[in-house]
């Protein structure tokens, strides 16, 4: 039998980096087939270039045994693959049967939409999914779920073939998971492809019949079902050797910096609490989603929580007030540096010391000479490679913006750096100045909280590891009892070890 | 002292981040010399432009649109605008009349509650926008009609003319041994205020970075919103002073005084190279515009040239100013990326 979707030997690099190398799937008619891999194992690449998002570098995609080549998502659309992501983007002021037909809807004399043949259609759609939505509500206001259904319902309406659900199940309650599997088993009885990505080793096994792993951008495995356990596919997925790239130095833990006492946001996490002694450097890990940016983001005081308290050196620390962070000595270089970290438009000087903005002036002023003085003492120390201290950091490479970051942050001589993806879409060469770094302050006494999505870094680096899995903290391992496996359970909530 | 780095010093003197100084200087360069071009062509060909009484005239227009550019400035950097300092000019020229008209007499008493008022107005759109998180736009047009309103509220169709002679002189009284009228040594003041708190301040660091990038200023420990409250306050408290000024030069507060203002002064700050999207441009191009608007409309009007032409050419110098510093910098941009510079990073986040 031919496979309705094939990708072989697919490659996909941005820049330097290979999202995708020797990538490869086979799904076939009537097939629910799970992909799985770690956070950057390249699976949102390969949905991506499936939905027509981006195009491969090298490689050959081919739907029933003909080659194809997506110009755009409506290309992949016409091809009948259909992506449901994790969240919808629906129009929210339009109502469901206009979000279904969008861009196609049925017209009747003098190209008037036939609002009446859509609505029915719609109703056809929703009976044969066996849901009840309104077609004429407003998607505003629409749960996740339902707008997820409302994705699969305009799927139907072109007759998709192939049927990608990236994290569907993410946002969604137990009994909404089933509902969504029902609807995704008739989808499948009824001979359509099924490609479902998700983090749930529950929903892969009682849903799907085989299983791809990815890693490092790479096709490692394709399986049946019955074949396989979970522990199997989590050493599959997590299985590489830990290269003595990451140079920490074991040093002895100091006073406790930084106290977080049952920290609760709704609807993002939920009663975390943990500490960071001076001198260690501690990893909080999980899936992408489970909510370590979101502590890191509350605690640094962007955003507000809703329990809980946050104390530095024991006092506590007023909530809502990155200023107040900083004046306590506490750093953030947040996880999106083009977004977050930096201003791009502005000079690598005015980056590296928008934080001392204050400190460096003298009288409330600023003359510019003291600024330039520190950014160009700091660009050496991290060793940014820039042609002036004046250009904008937009002109600079990805790990030279890190270092633009970091110089930032530094440059406040913090007791307590929380630091969000260190080495995210960086060189492997920048990676590892940034890993001696993060060791060189522990040894100095600073308390380091790494939030990562990368194992080898998080054991690699770090004296413990917390874990954090759907808002919550499900475990803290200490550095010698933490590997791949008893990471990666926790993370996926295999295993609620004591936190 | 790091002496040995890579780094070259960057030029000494401040007109704007630098990076894009050379961008701004360009734009700045370009208007002082269409500055000097339209003075000596209208000095050459048009009658009476050049004179003593001439400059007298353009200063004292534009002084008001001046001081209240210096505000709209800031604002316009940190990506917000407000149109309704027109109708605060006619909101303060309204109360400072009636409050003269109901026997309050003394000059320190009544500039100073023109002041706070005019911060208390610019407070009203600074707690929409900050408070409420409305966009400025909305906001500013919706208090461009209020605040005119509550002008006729308290005026009606009356104008309160019958100031202190002394008063009314003494707004536009002469440097001494010039014509040029002394109320614009305030201004200039008031520029150095302006120009040292945009250039040679945190705030006005901060300033840039919340026009470029409001998420990562909040992660650099910036109050983006308590700034831009400020800002809006000052803005009022400017255009307050505006209205004192417009009072006493025409010894007149009316409900409709300095109707249409707004758009002078956009006009100018727009025209002097800062962006309306915010996070770049910087004050000697508005200082340079509001000149250049003022020596033109003046020297044209002196030249018999219709108000309907003087309203397309300031629309079309306006839109010059919009297009204008794109081209400069898209061209600047051009000549930049002929050095390898994208990162892999830059794609992929796209």
């Amino acid at each position: 039998m031919l496979p309705v979707l094939a990708l072989k030997s697919v490659d996909k690099s941005f820049g330097a980096v290979a999202a995708l190398r020797d990538a490869r799937l086979e799904l076939y008619a009537g097939e629910a087939h799970a992909l799985v891999g770690e956070n950057g194992a390249g699976k949102s690449t390969l949905v991506k270039i499936l939905a027509g998002v981006h195009s491969p570098d090298a490689g050959i995609v081919s739907l029933e045994g003909q080659p194809v080549a997506f110009g755009s998502p409506a290309d992949a659309r016409a091809a009948g693959i259909a992506v449901i992501y994790q969240e919808p983007t629906l129009f929210p002021d339009l109502s469901v049967a206009e979000n279904i037909f969008m861009g196609r809807q049925p017209l009747k004399g003098l190209r008037r939409i036939d609002a009446s043949a859509m609505r029915e259609r719609t109703n056809e759609l929703f009976a044969r999914l066996g849901v009840r939505i309104d077609p004429d509500r407003p998607a505003r206001g629409l749960s996740i779920a339902d707008q997820q259904l409302v994705e699969i319902a305009k799927a139907l309406s072109f007759d998709a073939r192939v049927v990608v659900m990236d994290e569907p199940t993410a946002a969604l309650s137990g009994v909404e998971v089933e509902r969504l599997f029902a609807v995704a088993r008739s989808l499948r009885d009824n001979g359509a492809a099924i490609l479902f990505i998700s983090h749930r080793f529950d929903e892969v096994f009682s849903l799907c019949q085989r299983i791809t792993v990815m890693r490092d951008g790479r096709w490692i495995a394709t399986d049946e079902i019955g074949n396989l356990t979970v522990e199997g596919v989590v050493r599959t997925m997590v299985g590489r050797d830990i290269s003595a790239l990451f140079p920490k130095v074991p040093t002895e833990p100091g006073e406790v910096r930084l106290e977080v006492d049952g920290l609760t946001r709704h609807g993002y996490f939920e009663d975390v609490s943990f500490t960071v002694r001076g001198g260690e450097i501690v990893a909080l890990a999980g899936l992408v989603g489970a909510g370590r940016s979101e502590v890191a983001r509350a605690v640094f005081g962007i955003d507000r929580y809703d329990a809980g308290e946050v104390r530095v050196d024991g006092r506590r620390l007023r909530p809502g007030d990155p200023s107040a962070a900083i004046a306590a000595d506490l750093a953030l270089v947040p996880e999106d540096r083009r977004q977050q970290g930096l201003v791009m438009e502005l000079s690598i000087e005015r980056n590296a010391t928008l934080p001392r903005r204050w400190a460096l002036s003298r009288l409330g002023l600023l003359f510019g000479a003291s600024e330039r003085r520190s950014a160009a003492e700091w660009a050496r120390r991290l060793q940014v490679k820039a042609a002036r201290n004046s250009d904008p950091v937009s002109t600079l490479s990805g790990g030279n913006q890190q270092k633009v970051v970091l110089a930032k942050w530094l440059s406040t001589a913090p007791r307590v750096l929380m630091i969000d993806e260190p080495t995210r879409g960086i060189d492997v060469g920048t990676k590892s100045e940034v890993h001696r770094l993060l060791s060189q302050l522990a040894a100095e006494g600073v308390a380091v909280l790494m939030v990562s999505s990368e194992l080898p870094e998080v054991l690699g680096m770090a004296d413990r590891v917390l874990v954090m899995h759907e808002g919550r903290l499900v475990a803290d391992i200490p550095r010698d009892q933490a590997d791949e496996e008893s990471v990666m359970f926790a993370a996926t909530g295999q295993r609620e070890a004591a936190a | 002292m790091a002496t040995d780095t890579l780094v070259k010093p960057a030029r000494t003197g401040s007109a704007g981040p630098p990076g894009w100084r050379r961008l701004l200087g360009s734009w700045d360069a370009i208007l002082i010399l269409a500055l000097l071009l339209v003075v000596l062509v209208a000095t050459a060909t048009i009658e009476g432009v050049g004179s003593p009484r001439f400059y007298r005239f353009v200063v004292l227009e534009a002084i008001p649109i001046a001081l209240i550019a210096l505000p709209m400035t800031l604002v316009i950097i940190t990506g917000e605008i407000d149109l309704s300092v027109a109708s605060t000019v006619g909101l303060t020229c309204s109360v400072l009349g009636q409050l003269w008209y109901l026997g309050v007499t003394s000059l320190p008493v009544l500039i100073v509650l023109s002041l706070l008022l005019g911060a208390v107005l610019g407070a009203v759109n600074g707690v929409f926008i900050t408070v409420f998180g409305l966009p400025s736009l909305a906001v500013t047009i919706g208090t461009l009609a209020l605040y005119r309103g509550l002008a006729y509220v308290v005026l009606g169709d009356r104008a309160i003319a019958d100031y202190p002679p002394a008063w009314t002189q003494n707004a536009v009284a002469p440097i001494p041994g010039t014509v040029i009228p002394w109320f614009v040594l305030v201004l200039a003041a008031l520029a150095v205020v302006f120009g040292v708190v945009l250039y040679l301040t945190p705030i006005g660091r901060s300033l840039y970075a919340i026009g470029n990038n409001a998420e990562a200023s909040t992660f650099a420990g910036i109050s983006v919103l308590r700034t831009k409250f400020w800002l809006f306050v000052a803005t009022g408290a400017m255009a307050a002073l505006a209205g004192v000024f417009w009072t006493f030069r025409f010894a007149s507060a009316r409900a409709d005084n300095a109707t249409g203002l707004e758009l002078a002064v956009v006009a100018a700050v727009l025209l002097g190279g800062v962006s309306i999207f915010g996070g770049r441009g910087g004050l000697v191009g508005v200082l340079a515009a509001v000149a250049l608007l003022g020596v033109l409309r003046n020297a044209l009007q002196l030249a018999d040239v219709p108000a309907n032409a003087l309203t397309i050419v300031t629309g079309t110098l306006l839109i010059l100013s919009v297009v204008g510093p794109n081209l400069v910098r898209m061209a600047r941009e051009r000549l930049r990326r002929r050095r390898p510079v994208t990162t892999p990073l830059e794609r992929t986040s796209s």
